[in-house]
Order: structure tokens, then sequence, then C-alpha cells
């Protein structure tokens, strides 16, 4: 370990500094103005960000190998940022009508983020199982913020007993296949898969634990079940949060896992994990038909999404790995364009079930556009990021030769378009009943309509042209793979 | 200069969005505008196209994600120049005929033109994945225009077209899929994949994917439910545009991908689609006479008027093809003009029930002059455009499949029936009382009907005009067919 390495992890070490501030003004911050500490927690990220950029290009191992600073890394640890100034600043009309203590509460989200910068860069397992803990953490306190709400107390508790079961799980499994192959670090565990024979049943039960462990957090069928209570229960800040951040940071997890230390032995999983892909993806679209509130639509939306990742992952391939890392960016910058309008929309209206929606357009016609360009690209529309990830991701994973499912996950894809649709319809078209028509226009505050505006030119850049995001994607993927 | 088709109105359509809200005349003034430049335009492509030199011409090229061999490719052949400027004329009177919409204007013309921009994306691309890309371009904005701006059953019927569409664009992208790895050149680019060719087996699999898919959009039977319904519930101009161009795109798509790119398929699997072609003419027509609703007889109509297309296509020869392509473009000219008077008369008398009517040619004498064109064209009246493209698609079946040929002229004996019975019934015979004092078509109106009726007998008594450029790209395109 040098000084050296301390430089590469500033932005990280910011987040931490900036979380400690913000608690400590907390303390001495009257009740009203907490909400608006969002900002100070929002600029730390800005000013992670430009020291990420510093490092930029750059590739080292650093701490003694544990983690890994290279393009890999840089593409998740960009996107959490991202990720987290854009819950950051979509929160605080949300914390002054909902929650107290907002200091605490953007300090959790940094500390999440946190974790979930490390797990991209971790090459070792308890270094990123230590960093998903962090993640979770965080979020088991955030989603019981609304103390008043006994939904946010019951989803916090399903969330604590499920997650905490999860983690044992994920645990175990790594303590087996340290047994098996006696090391901890990526690199050291592929050397050993690839001098040993038959690894037997041990390491088959190590494996699957560590897909059941982490096909939790991604909520992958059927380890999804805790997804819509607690995305229905937690804070709408705390839900957007979880659905990209909590998801991406299982997968860069997962992929990095398959990539380095589990290659040798990955085609063994395939049809395994192309099942639970399937699976997922079905699921998930087949019950957010039959959602009427919006949190639980969009989480088995999301439910669905990660489907959709996992069909690469079974793929493991240099080409299929920019696939998930450029779908999860699009799904990411997707997802918190619709959270958001979802959570304006709340602090106008405090209603969150599919009617409410209806004579939106009339009402904010910016929101509504937005709100149209986040469903139409969860879809996979083309103009939006959804039609692009998922065609190249498909495209990627093609390559396979398993038609069965790729077939399935594109008939997946193009039919889920039926329920976000209907969003759609009582948003756009349904029109108002007279007594609703007197309801007055949403009036949007400056950094909504900015927050919302920036979110859905992302979306559409990635949609139209997406040359940037997919170069950046496939380094990502060199990283891992070479070349 | 094939760009400024599709960027223009993609451009002018979003920046219709950020029009204040309360200039209500604004927007048809901006999709004038871009019909304008646009028609203009189609018209220069379709006159620039060099009959002597033959191939692609106006070719232009974009590199767009390189690493997977996806450009933004544009060029017309002697296929795609005539659809083109059928575009142009179609979406210019689309707009004329919307010109008293005063609902949601910006939302309305905005849509409208992002259809427009999807409609010529997939006439000029010479990528595959742009082809499916701008197809679900021009299918999506379908649903809202439907939903919002439509009548009858829009909510059943805009998600049913929807949804049908989408269903065969997942055989549409499967085989796409097939196609790219199956060619093994890692491009999207239809001039390359077409050299290249793909095996027996493969083009087998994947041409009937690619007819069905396509088709769908074709109304091809048992798959065009979704047409007649939605005919009845759009908007005026929307059923224009719709039965107009967007039908077209189903064929094209079959041609260009279908034909084009799977030959050896293609002359496999054409004999038993030609059937079902027949099918097509034979029951559309059937299902016309049966109707009440005058939006109903022109949706089954245009079922049975798109089986000429698939017929001409099915025969295999240069004469059907040039009739089909011919039958794309007058169709898509005669049904705009059927469908701008059904609209004239369902805005005076709030009702399309052939039976209400009777002697009408008294008291609108414009408007009825003509509709009775567009029924003449319709039923193949020597002179008008419809005749030359029926007869060649006749004779080109006839001389690979007589019997079809026969069972099609069924077809042509039922249509002269229900359009002379319709047009006795409603025109002449004693005035209804209670029509008495109707206002005539406007002139805006009659100025759009006159514009068609125009085209009709142009390119009824000179159909060399355009069957001389389909020529140039249909003997290359069949000759590779036996080969």
């Amino acid at each position: 370990m040098n000084g050296g390495d301390f430089l590469f992890f500033m932005p990280e070490l910011i987040l931490v500094g900036t979380a400690i501030a913000v608690w400590g003004i907390d303390l001495f911050t009257p009740e009203e103005r907490k909400p608006d500490l969002a900002w100070p927690a929002a600029a730390g990220t800005l000013v992670a960000g430009a020291f990420l950029a510093l490092s930029w290009g750059e590739s080292r191992e650093v701490f003694l190998g544990t983690m890994q600073l290279g393009d890999y890394s840089l593409f998740f640890r960009v996107m959490f940022l991202a990720i987290a100034f854009f819950v950051l600043a979509g929160s605080p009309g949300y914390v002054r009508r909902n929650l107290k203590n907002g200091g605490e509460f953007y300090g959790l989200i940094l500390m999440s983020t946190v974790g979930a910068m490390v797990i991209a860069s971790a090459r070792e397992f308890l270094t990123a199982y230590i960093a998903l803990e962090l993640v979770t953490f965080g979020f088991y306190v955030l989603s019981a913020h609304a103390r008043q709400e006994p939904r946010s107390n019951e989803a916090a508790a399903k969330y604590l007993i499920l997650g905490a079961f999860s983690s044992g799980l994920l645990l175990f499994g790594i303590s087996l296949v340290f047994g098996v192959t006696g090391s901890t670090f990526y690199g050291d565990i592929a050397v050993a898969l690839e001098n040993s024979g038959d690894l037997g049943l041990v390491w088959v039960l190590g494996v699957a634990l560590l897909l059941a462990g982490l096909g939790f957090k991604v909520a992958a069928f059927p380890f999804h079940s805790w997804a819509p209570d607690v995305y229905e229960g937690a804070p709408l800040p705390v839900t957007a949060f979880l659905s990209v951040g909590s998801k991406a940071a299982g997968f860069a997890f997962l992929i990095r896992l398959f990539a380095e230390a589990l290659a040798p032995v990955a085609s063994d999983w395939r049809v395994a994990i192309g099942i639970v892909a399937v699976l997922t993806m079905t699921f998930g679209n087949l019950v957010a038909i039959q959602q009427t509130n919006i949190k639980r639509l969009l989480a088995y939306s999301s439910i669905a999404q990660a489907g959709y990742v996992l069909v690469g992952l079974a793929v493991l391939t240099a080409e299929t790995t920019a696939g998930m890392l450029l779908h999860l960016a699009g799904y990411a910058a997707t997802n918190l364009g619709a959270f958001l309008a979802v959570i304006y929309f709340h602090n106008m209206t405090g209603k969150e079930e599919l009617g409410d929606f209806r004579g939106m357009y009339r009402r904010s016609l910016l929101m509504t556009l937005v709100l149209a360009v986040s469903l139409l690209s969860l879809a996979g529309m083309p103009l939006f990021a959804g039609f692009v990830t998922k065609f190249y991701l498909f495209t990627a994973a093609a390559a396979s030769g398993m038609w069965w499912l790729i077939s399935l996950a594109i008939a997946n894809s193009i039919l889920s378009v039926y329920y976000y649709l209907l969003v759609l319809r009582q948003a756009f078209v349904t029109p108002e009943t007279e007594e609703e028509a007197r309801r007055p226009r949403f009036r949007l505050p400056l950094h909504a309509t900015a927050s919302l505006t920036v979110l859905a030119a992302l979306v559409l850049w990635i949609g139209v042209y997406p040359a940037l995001f997919v170069e950046a994607a496939e380094a990502g993927a060199r990283t891992l793979f070479g070349g | 200069m094939l760009y400024l088709l599709v960027g223009l109105n993609l451009i002018v359509g979003a920046a219709i969005f950020a029009l204040p809200a309360d200039k209500k005349h604004l927007p048809r003034w901006f999709a004038l505008a871009a019909a304008v430049v646009s028609l203009a335009t189609a018209i220069a492509v379709f006159a620039g196209y060099d009959r002597d030199v033959g191939g692609y011409q106006f070719q232009r090229s974009l590199d767009w994600l390189p690493s997977i061999g996806i450009s933004l490719d544009v060029g017309v052949d002697g296929i795609s120049s005539p659809m083109v400027l059928l575009t142009g004329v179609v979406v210019i009177a689309a707009v004329l005929i919307s010109w008293g919409i005063d609902e949601r204007p910006r939302e309305y013309f905005a849509l409208m033109l992002l259809l427009v921009a999807g409609t010529f994306g997939v006439f000029v691309v010479l990528d595959l994945f742009f082809l499916f890309f701008f197809y679900e371009v021009a299918v999506l904005p379908m649903f809202l225009l439907i939903g919002v701006w439509g009548g009858t059953r829009k909510s059943y019927a805009s998600m049913k077209l929807v949804m049908y569409l989408l269903a065969g664009s997942i055989l549409v992208w499967a085989a796409l899929l097939v196609l790219y790895f199956d060619a093994g050149i890692g491009s999207f680019n239809i001039l390359e994949l077409e050299q290249a060719g793909v095996n027996t087996t493969a083009a087998r699999v994947i041409f009937p994917l690619f007819y069905v898919g396509f088709g769908v959009l074709a109304g091809m039977w048992p798959f065009h439910t979704w047409s007649p319904d939605g005919h009845v519930a759009a908007p005026t101009a929307v059923s224009m545009l719709h039965a107009g161009v967007l039908m077209k795109l189903g064929a094209y798509g079959i041609i260009r991908v279908g034909m084009q790119l799977v030959p050896e398929g293609a002359s496999y699997w054409l004999g038993i689609f030609l059937a079902l072609a027949v099918v097509n003419v034979v029951y559309g027509a059937i299902a016309a006479m049966g109707q009440r609703d005058l939006k109903f007889v022109i949706g089954y109509s245009s079922v049975s008027h798109m089986g000429y297309v698939l017929m001409g296509i099915g025969s295999m020869t240069v004469v059907g093809m040039n009739g089909a392509v011919l039958q794309m473009f007058s169709h898509g000219i005669m049904t705009a003009l059927f469908f701008a008077m059904v609209g004239v008369i369902y805005d005076r008398a709030h009702t399309r029930e052939i039976g209400a009517f009777s002697g009408m040619a008294r008291v609108m004498p414009k408007f009825s002059a003509l509709f009775i064109v567009g029924g003449l064209a319709s039923l193949g009246l020597p002179g008008l455009s419809g005749f030359a493209a029926e007869f060649l698609v006749f004779v080109g079946t006839f001389e690979t499949a007589p019997w079809m040929a026969v069972l099609g002229i069924i077809g042509v004996a039922i249509t002269a029936t229900y359009i002379l019975r319709l047009v006795a019934r409603m025109f002449f015979g004693p005035v209804t009382e209670k029509w008495q004092g109707l206002p005539d078509a406007s002139r805006l109106e009659t100025a759009v009907g006159v514009m068609l009726v125009g085209l009709l007998v142009l390119f009824g008594v000179y159909p060399q005009l355009i069957v001389g450029t389909i020529d140039v790209s249909a003997i290359p395109l069949l000759a590779n067919l036996e080969g």
C-alpha cells in the first residue's frame, strides 16, 4: 500500500467526508431548513466527480490488489455518482413534506453510494462483501425513514430480515468457494479453478449460494419477493435509489465475479442463469400488468429489467459485458427520469395510483413528456435509450446461439410495452372529468425542471447517438476480458 | 437530401412541443412547412432518380455504432423512390385535412410529424438496424394519435393496433439477428448483407418470420383484424396516413428485407404465401360487402387491396412486382382520398351509416364527384391508376399460378359490386330530407381531393411514369430470386 492509492480513492473519501459533514451540520440546523441539506450533499458528489476525472483513463491495482481501478470501475463509479446526484437533487421537496431529519437521510444516501463505488472496484470477496453490506445497511435505514408511516416500517422490517438472510447465504457461499479454491482473491480463484479437475458438490453449492445471495440484491426470480413491498413502502427517493443504485451495485459485483473469478467454469452455469433470466423477466412483466400503484408497477418493471441484464450474464463475453454496462446505464437514466416525475407528481398531489395520473398532460406537459420518454425507453422503444441498449445486449448475446433465450427475451421486451402504455394512456390520453379539469396546473421549481430535462435529454442522447456510451462500456468490458 | 426527409420532420416535430400553449394555430403552420419541404424533397428524389443508371442513388453514410456494424446508410432505388413520393403526397394531404384540429394541436401535429419521420426513415435507410428502428418509430405514435383524437372504441382499437404490430416486430427482430449472425460479416448494411447471403436452412427459417412479421402491418390475412378497427377509430388524417403509407411499410419490408436479403427463402415460401394473398383479396372484399359503416367498408377494402400487393409479390415475376409496387402507390393515394372524403361527410352529418344517405350527389356535388372517382379507382376502372396496377398483378400471377389469378379476379368482381352498390345508394336516388342544405366540401378539402384525383388520373393514363422506375429495381431483384 502506498500514499498514491489514496489519490485514486479520493472520490470515495470525499463522499465519506461530505456525509460526515452533512451529519455534523444537521445537528445545528433548524428542522425546517434540514431538507435543503440535499444541496451540499449533491455538491459533494460533483466534487467527487471532478476528482474522478483526474484519474480518468488510468488503470491500476490499489490496496494490496483488493481493488482495481480501471475503465470497468470508472464506468460504474461515474454512474453511481450521477445516480446519487439526481436522487439528492430530486429529494428536498419530498423530504420537506414527508420526512424528518433530512441531513441523516442525505448522509446515508452518500454512504450507500460509497459502498456501491467500492463494489465496482473490488476484486476480492471480503472487500466486495463489506462494501455490499455498506450499501444495504444504508438502505435498511433509508427505507424505514418515514417513521410515522406503517408501510415504511413494514417495508424496512421485511427488507432487513430478508436482506440479512441473503447476506448470510452470500457469505456462506463465499466461505465454500474459499474452502474449495483456497483464496478470496478473484485472480487466484480463477487460477485454482483452471488447475483443478472435478470440483464436487461443495463447489456447486457454493456458487449456487453466491447466485442466490446476489440474486436477492438484484431482485432476480425467485429472490424478488421483497422488492415490490419495499419499493411501495419506502419513501419515494429511496425507492428510486434502490431501483437503480442497489440493482446496479449487485450487477457490478456479479459481472466482475463471473468474469474474473468464475470465468473458467462460467459456461457450466449458462443454462441455469438463462432460465433464471427468462423467469425473472416473464414474472416481472406478467405481474406488472396487474398493478394499479405506480411504485409497484415500476418495482415489477425493474424486476423484468434485471432479467434482461441476466441474459447478458448467462452468455458471458466481452460483448455482452459491454451490453450489460450499457443497458444498466441507460436503465439508470431512464428509471431515474420516471421516478423523478413520479416524485414531483407525488409532491404536488400526494397520490401514486395510476388513476390519479389522469389529465397529467394538462397540468404539466414537461412532466408528462419526461414520464412518456422514460416509460417508452423502459419498454425498449426507438429514439430512446432502452431500444439501443437492449438491441446491443441481445445482439451480443445472440452470438452464443442460445436462440431460445434470445427469442424469449425479445418477446418479453416487446410485450412489456403493454403495461407501460397503460400508464401513458392515463397520463396523456384519458380526459379529465369536469371537476378534475379545474385542478390547478403544476408549478415546478426550477431545479425540478432542470433535472427532468437533463435526464430526458440523456435518455434521448443514448437513444439517438450512443457512440460515446458504447465506447465507455466497451472499454469497461476490456478491463475484465483484456484485449 | 434523404437525411433531410427524416431529420426535418423529427426536429420540427420536437420543436412543436416547445411552442407556447396559447398559440393554437402555430403548430399547424409548422407542420405545413415541414410537409411542403418534405413534398418538394420527395418530388426531387423521385424525379432525380436516374433510370438509366439504376441501382441505389442519393447514397450517404454516417458511422453510428461501428463496433457492431451499424451505420446510418441511406439511398433509394426504383422501389423506394415511388414510396418516398407517395409519403410526401399523403403527408401534405393529411396536414391540410387536419387544418381544423383545435384539441391539443401541439401534441397532434408533433406526433404526426414523428410518424412521418419514421415512415420516410424506413423507405430511405439501407441499414437493417435502422429499418427496424424507424419501423417502430412509425408505429408508436399511432397509439396516442388514435387514443386521444380518435372516435369509435378508440382505446380498444389503439391498444389492439399497437400490440398486433409489435407482436409482428418480435418476429422481425429475431429473424434479423439470425440473419446478421448467419451472414457473419458483422454488418447490418443491407447491401453488404445481400452480397454475403445466408445458408439455405437459415433462409428457409427466417423468410416466413420476416413475411409474417412485416405482413401484419401490410394487413395480411389472418393477422389483419387490427386494421379495420384501427381505421375506424382513427381521426381522418391518421386514417389517411395509416392506410395510405403505414400499411405500405409492411409490404416494403417484405420486399426489401424478405425478398432481397433471403431470396432462397422467398422462392421456397412465396408460392404458399400467394395462396394466403388471394384469401386476403377475396376475404377482404366479402367482408367489405357486409359493412354498414362507411369507414369499415374502406377499412376492409384496404385489406383486400393490400392483398393485390401481396399477390404481386407472391407471383415472383417482374410484371407482378411492378404491379405490386404500383398498387402500393395507387392504393395509398386512393385510400387517402377515400378517408379524406369520409371525414368530410362525417364532419357534417355526424354519421357514417351508409343507409342513412341518399341522393347526396345533388346536395354535395363536389364531395360526391371526388368520392365517386375514388370508388372507380378502387374497382379498377381503366384510366385510373388502380387499373394499371391490378392488371399488372394479374398478368404476373397468371404466368406462374393461373388458378390463383382466376380466384383473385373474383375479388375484383366483388369489389365492383360493393362499390357500385354503395355509390348508387348514397349518391343517387331521392334526396334525404334531413341532409338538405348540408354544406359541400370546403375549398381546402376540395383542393386536397383534386390533387389526389389528379395523381390517380395521371398515373392511370401514363403508368410508365412510375413503372419505368420500379422496373429498374424489380428486374435485378427477381433475377436474384431465380438464381
